[in-house]
Order: structure tokens, then sequence, then C-alpha cells
């Protein structure tokens, strides 16, 4: 069963869900490793309107389809207040820019005492240097320090995480602009960008991080091998 | 200290294991200043309550909020982090359940304040109806009531050091972890209110901390057995654990299972998040990294005898503690004690639940002779809990997080414990 099928089904009356047919949904958690509950119960969709005795909604209560009826329509600005997420597409990414030297002088008044001088001084997470692409020791050297340029796959990570979380004590306080600029100079103090580099929307969007395509598929799937 | 347990002044990861975890931290640190306020406090209650012969005396009156026993007084251990981390006392606790203030917590920026009354659920992207709920009305939908285990990916990382500290507690070496029942909606309900594309394939789950904490999950788990916990054994959802409703990802590392949940966003592909890109991936000794390594492997450690406990005498010891995995349910738990030399079969106690721990007892006569403990953990896919040595041959000693290997107890002819990696 595909998922969404059962909404269909459900949504037109067309029988109920019970343990066995949600056990068809193992062979999709297979690829991701996840077994699927072990008891039918558990692992069912929501026991249906039937089960739930007076909660069960109406037709009026529900006309477009909903099982239950609760709950209300998010409006397109409802949706907006909480949409921050930037995507690895760039989905998401605002108007604005900003240059490295705007970001290295909002990083020395915002940044610098958490971070230091050249991002890898601490207290706080190591943002750079970052070590030659071509190496990644992180799994056989328990020193070695991962930073953004070193480990980082995608840029507009940088973005979406700066944006939503720093400076730590002021999380959200920055405009897209400031963004946009300590974006170009982290990349710079990981030499991943020139210093008259300017970043917008485009900019951090085709940028390719050294350890893009680092990342794979976990591959544990339970059993007698270790991984 | 870094993700490897090595001590690294500027590092900010505390998950793994910190400075405050040896026996300096633990006993100059919160255990003595806490244990000075605890006999106080002690001395003072049961002063004021003790009789020499409760029977001869009117007994206290009842209270709208029960306490424990002045007696009794278990704490969690916490580590200096900015964001948060404290850690389960394992051994003072009985059976499978955390008490929930007791409960394990890491945080990323700290523990939100949030009104019931004005919190809301959005759940939009690829939905053919947008929605917003109150928390009043998560909870008309059919509830769902479970037990599980909670594990943070970072939990154990001193274990797995070459040369792990011997004078560590299970609550300082493993205690980012601890169970609940869990009450809420299943996710799956919710995910068919809004009408769900069929194409969608990954949802955003973020909470509303100061970290705006936000992970992408695949939308099979949320088919299959996810839900928006508002209930904690019983109660409401602690604040320390995502009041007024977290998300719960059962089997899958803490960090996934998103607190004080407002927006799900489902998507035709992941976002690929800060945490889960720079944090909860594992690097491989090929140079490669593992991301979205959601399942907790199976573990078990013993939480009795352990450091820093003593044995008094030779005599019967139950040998004691959880097994837990993020595929199934514990099929059997093995216990040495000789050091992994030969293996006898522990008792398992009911309930065996899935994606929950089990505890297990082993009858044991001590013969006052050294002894090395360890217990071993086989899930029912036939997975067997690997040794420390087994997971660095694949993982190298530098990777980060799910360190389930092994963990062992030397026992002394004096009686004293210390742990004993794999
Ligand atoms: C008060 C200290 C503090 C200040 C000031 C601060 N940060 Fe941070 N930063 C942190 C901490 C702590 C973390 C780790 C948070 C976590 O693990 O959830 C962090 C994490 C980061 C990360 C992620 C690092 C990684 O490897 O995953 C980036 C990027 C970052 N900060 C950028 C900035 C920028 C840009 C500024 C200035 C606008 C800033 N920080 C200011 C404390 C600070």
């Amino acid at each position: 069963m595909k998922p969404g099928e059962e909404s269909r089904r459900r949504r037109t009356g067309a029988g109920l869900i019970d343990g066995l047919a949600a056990l068809a949904i193992a062979p999709i958690l297979g690829g991701l490793g996840c077994a699927p509950a072990t008891d039918g119960a558990a692992a069912a969709p929501p026991s249906p309107p039937t089960q739930a005795g007076e909660r069960a909604p109406s037709a009026e209560s529900a006309p477009d389809g909903r099982m239950y009826g609760f709950g209300t329509a998010a409006t397109a600005a409802d949706i907006a207040a909480f949409d921050i997420d930037i995507g690895p597409d760039g989905a998401g990414l605002p108007p604005g820019q900003g240059s490295v030297e705007e970001g290295l002088a909002i990083y020395e008044a915002k940044c610098i005492a958490c971070h230091g001088a050249t991002g890898s001084e601490g207290p706080w997470d190591r943002l750079a240097p970052r070590l030659p692409a071509d190496e990644f020791p992180f799994a056989e050297d328990p020193s070695a320090r991962s930073t953004v340029g070193n480990y980082w796959p995608y840029a507009t990570t940088l973005f979406d995480y700066t944006r939503r979380a720093m400076p730590f004590e002021f999380p959200g306080s920055l405009t897209d602009d400031e963004v946009y600029a300590l974006v170009a100079a982290m990349l710079y103090m990981n030499d991943l960008v020139p210093a008259d580099a300017i970043m917008d929307s485009a900019a951090v969007t085709n940028i390719v991080m050294p350890a893009r395509d680092r990342f794979v598929e976990d591959d544990r799937a339970g059993g007698p091998e270790v991984r | 200290m870094d993700e490897n347990g090595r001590s690294i002044p500027a590092e900010s990861d505390e998950e793994h294991g910190a400075t405050t975890l040896t026996r300096r931290g633990l006993l100059t640190g919160a255990a003595l200043a806490a244990g000075a306020a605890i006999s106080a406090r002690a001395a003072k209650a049961v002063g004021a309550q003790a009789a020499p012969d409760p029977t001869k005396v009117p007994g206290a009156r009842p209270q709208v909020v029960g306490s424990r026993s002045p007696h009794e007084t278990p704490e969690k251990l916490i580590s200096g982090s900015i964001g948060g981390v404290t850690r389960t006392p394992h051994h003072e606790l009985h059976g499978i359940l955390t008490p929930a203030d007791l409960h394990f917590e890491r945080h990323h920026h700290g523990i939100p304040q949030i009104d019931p009354a004005s919190y809301r659920l959005l759940i939009h992207g690829m939905v053919d109806r947008p929605m917003l709920f109150t928390l009043d009305e998560l909870k008309r939908f059919p509830q769902v009531s479970r037990l599980h285990f909670l594990e943070c990916s970072g939990n154990g990382g001193a274990a797995y050091r070459v040369d792990p500290p011997t004078d560590i507690s299970p609550q300082a070496m493993d205690g980012l972890l601890s169970t609940s029942e869990w009450s809420g909606v299943s996710l799956a309900t919710l995910f068919e209110e809004v009408g769900a594309h069929p194409d969608a394939t990954w949802f955003l789950a973020e909470g509303s901390d100061a970290a705006v904490m936000s992970r992408s999950i695949p939308m099979e788990k949320a088919w299959d057995d996810a839900m928006i916990a508002y209930g904690q054994n019983g109660e409401a959802i602690r604040p320390e654990q995502g009041y007024p409703a977290r998300l719960l990802l059962p089997g899958w590392e803490g960090n996934a299972s998103v607190k004080w949940v407002r927006r799900l966003e489902l998507s035709d592909r992941p976002f690929m998040f800060r945490d889960e890109t720079s944090r909860y991936t594992d690097p491989l000794p090929d140079g490669r990294a593992r991301i979205f390594s959601f399942v907790m492997d199976a573990k078990s450690i013993i939480t009795h005898p352990t450091y820093p406990t003593r044995l008094e005498d030779p005599g019967f010891v139950e040998i004691s503690g959880y097994a837990w995995t993020g595929r199934g349910v514990i099929e059997r738990v093995d216990v040495s004690i000789d050091g992994g030399a030969t293996w006898e079969a522990a008792e398992l106690q009911e309930p065996v639940l899935p994606k929950c721990t089990t505890r297990f007892r082993h009858a044991w006569e001590w013969d006052g002779e050294p002894a090395h403990l360890m217990s071993r953990a086989v899930d029912e896919t036939g997975y067997v809990q690997p040794t420390a040595a087994q997971v660095r041959d694949v993982r190298g000693p530098g990777t980060r997080y799910h360190y389930n290997s092994i963990r062992g107890w030397r026992i002394a002819a004096d009686g004293t414990i210390g742990f004993a990696a794999s």
C-alpha cells in the first residue's frame, strides 16, 4: 500500500485497515532500514470513526474529505509566519545580498566571542578552516575537527542555520542581508570564496561545498552484520 | 570534551561525554554539593517527621501532590552545556520506566516556555489542506499510548574511547537514555486529515525552541509509528520533554523526535538542516559519512553492580540492567562474568516491548575473586551487540554517534568496581 492510498480508501469508505494491511508498509520501510512496529495494532493508522464513538464527525463537519474535521485551515499568512526553511536547491532563499567585507565586520561584532578570530579558536563550534578537499579523516583520526568548510555538504544550510539560530544569545535577530554577508564571510574563512565575493540567493545555491558528495544512505539494516 | 571523549578545551558538543563525568567532576562537583544539600534537606524533613515508633503517633496528612521520601534523592547529572544536557540516574531506578522528572535532557538552545492556549501545530507543504491545530484539537483525535525508549545518538561516547575512564557511573556514561509511556495522536491520523500527497517522501519537523530545531523525516515513519505526543507517564509532557507537544519517533535517535514541535512541512526531498549534516552524521573510514542514520541499534547496559557501588561481601548479587533496540524487540540478553569468555542468557523481565527498554536480571554468586561483568543484547533481527573493537573496525576510532558497544565492569577482590570497555 502506498502512503495516501489509505486516505483514499477511507474517504471512499472502501474498507478499514487492519494489522495485516499495515504490514504491507514493510517493503517500503526496508530501504530505510526501519522496522515496522511488530504488533499490527501499533502500526495501523488510527481507529476509524466507528470506533471513536461520539467523536466520529458527521458528514457536514468534514465536507472536504477530512475524517474528523478538527483544526482550522492555515492561511498564506499563517504559513509565511513560520516558513523559514531553506532547501538544498535554494528554495526559500529570500531576496537580498551581502559581501565578505560586510560579513567580517558583523562577525567581529556578533560572533567572534564564541567562535574565535579565524573561526577556529572557540570556545564554541569551529567554523573554519577547512582541510584540503580530498581529505575527510574524521572516522580514522579522532583529533580531526570538522568545520563548515570540510564537512557541510550545502551552503544553503549555512544560511538556514545562521538565520534561525545565531548569534546564540539573540537567535533570529539578523536581517537577511546580514545573513548573506555572514555566509560570505564564513565561506571566505574556509577559502571557498575570494575576498571580494558577494552572496545572494543564486550564489549561495551555486556554491559546491567540498563535502557535497561524501554523504551516503544508512546501510545498517539489523541482522548479524556489524556496520 | 569532543565526540570521542578527549579533552579539548574549545569544544561544545557535550552529549558524547563531558569532562564533568569522571570521578573528580562527579565527587567534587555536582555530587558533593548536591550531597550536602540533600543531607541537610533530608535531615530537616526526617527530623520534622520521623517518630521513634510510627505506630504510636498519627501519620502525616495527604497532600494534593505527592513527593518522594526525604530519604530518596535521585538526581539527574548536569553537564555545563550552553544548550543543556542532563543524564538519568540509572543506578537508582527499578523496572523500565523513567520518572518524568528524571528523564534525560539534551537541548540545543534551552527550554522554551510555551503557553498551551496559544500553541498551534502547522501542517503544510505537499498536502491538500494546510491546517493549524490547537492543543485541544490535537487531544480530540483518537489517542495512542505506548512505552518507548528515547536515546540520544551521542549517548555513551566515553565508552568508545580507546582509553575510557574507569571511575564512571552508568549515569555518567549512558545517562542519555530514558523510557516513558507516551500518549498522543498518531501522525498518520494527522497526515490523513490534511490530505498528505502520495508523492510526499519527507517531512520537516520544526521546534519552537530558540534553536528552532529542525529535522527531515522520511514519510514512511509517519505511516509506521510516529506520533505527536502530549502525554508522558500519565501526565502532560514536561517542559524539558517538549511541552505542550513533541514529535516522537519510536526507536530512532532522540534528536529527530523534535520537541516543542510547531510545524510539519511535507516535501519530496530532505531539507539538509545543520543537525542532519554537520551533526548527527557518522563518518566512515572510506571517506564517506552516513546521513539519516536514524535507527538506534541494539544495546544493553548493566546498571547494577557498577561503579561507584562496592560489593561488601561475597554472596548473592543480582546483575541487572536494560536492553533495547530500535528495530523491534529484544530477543535475548547474555551476561558474562569472565570478560566475555563465556556467556549465559539472562532472565528478561516482562513486559518485553518493541522499541522499549527491557529489564534483564541474572542471579550471581560472587565468590570474592576478581570478575569482569559484561552484557550483550540480541534483537529480533539477529543483530548482536558488538564489542567496541568490532565497531572501531568498521567505523573507525573517530566516528561519531551510535556508541552501542558492549560495556564491561571489572570487580576487584576488595569489591570495588571500575568501567572496562570491550
Ligand atoms: C554566545 C556564544 C555564541 C555566539 C555569540 C555565536 N555563536 Fe554560533 N554557536 C554557538 C554554539 C553554542 C553553537 C552550537 C549550538 C548547537 O550545537 O546546537 C554554535 C553553532 C554555530 C554554527 C554551526 C557550527 C557547526 O559546525 O555545526 C554556526 C555556523 C554558527 N554558530 C555561526 C555563528 C555566527 C555567524 C555568529 C554571529 C552572528 C554566531 N555563531 C555567534 C555559540 C555562539
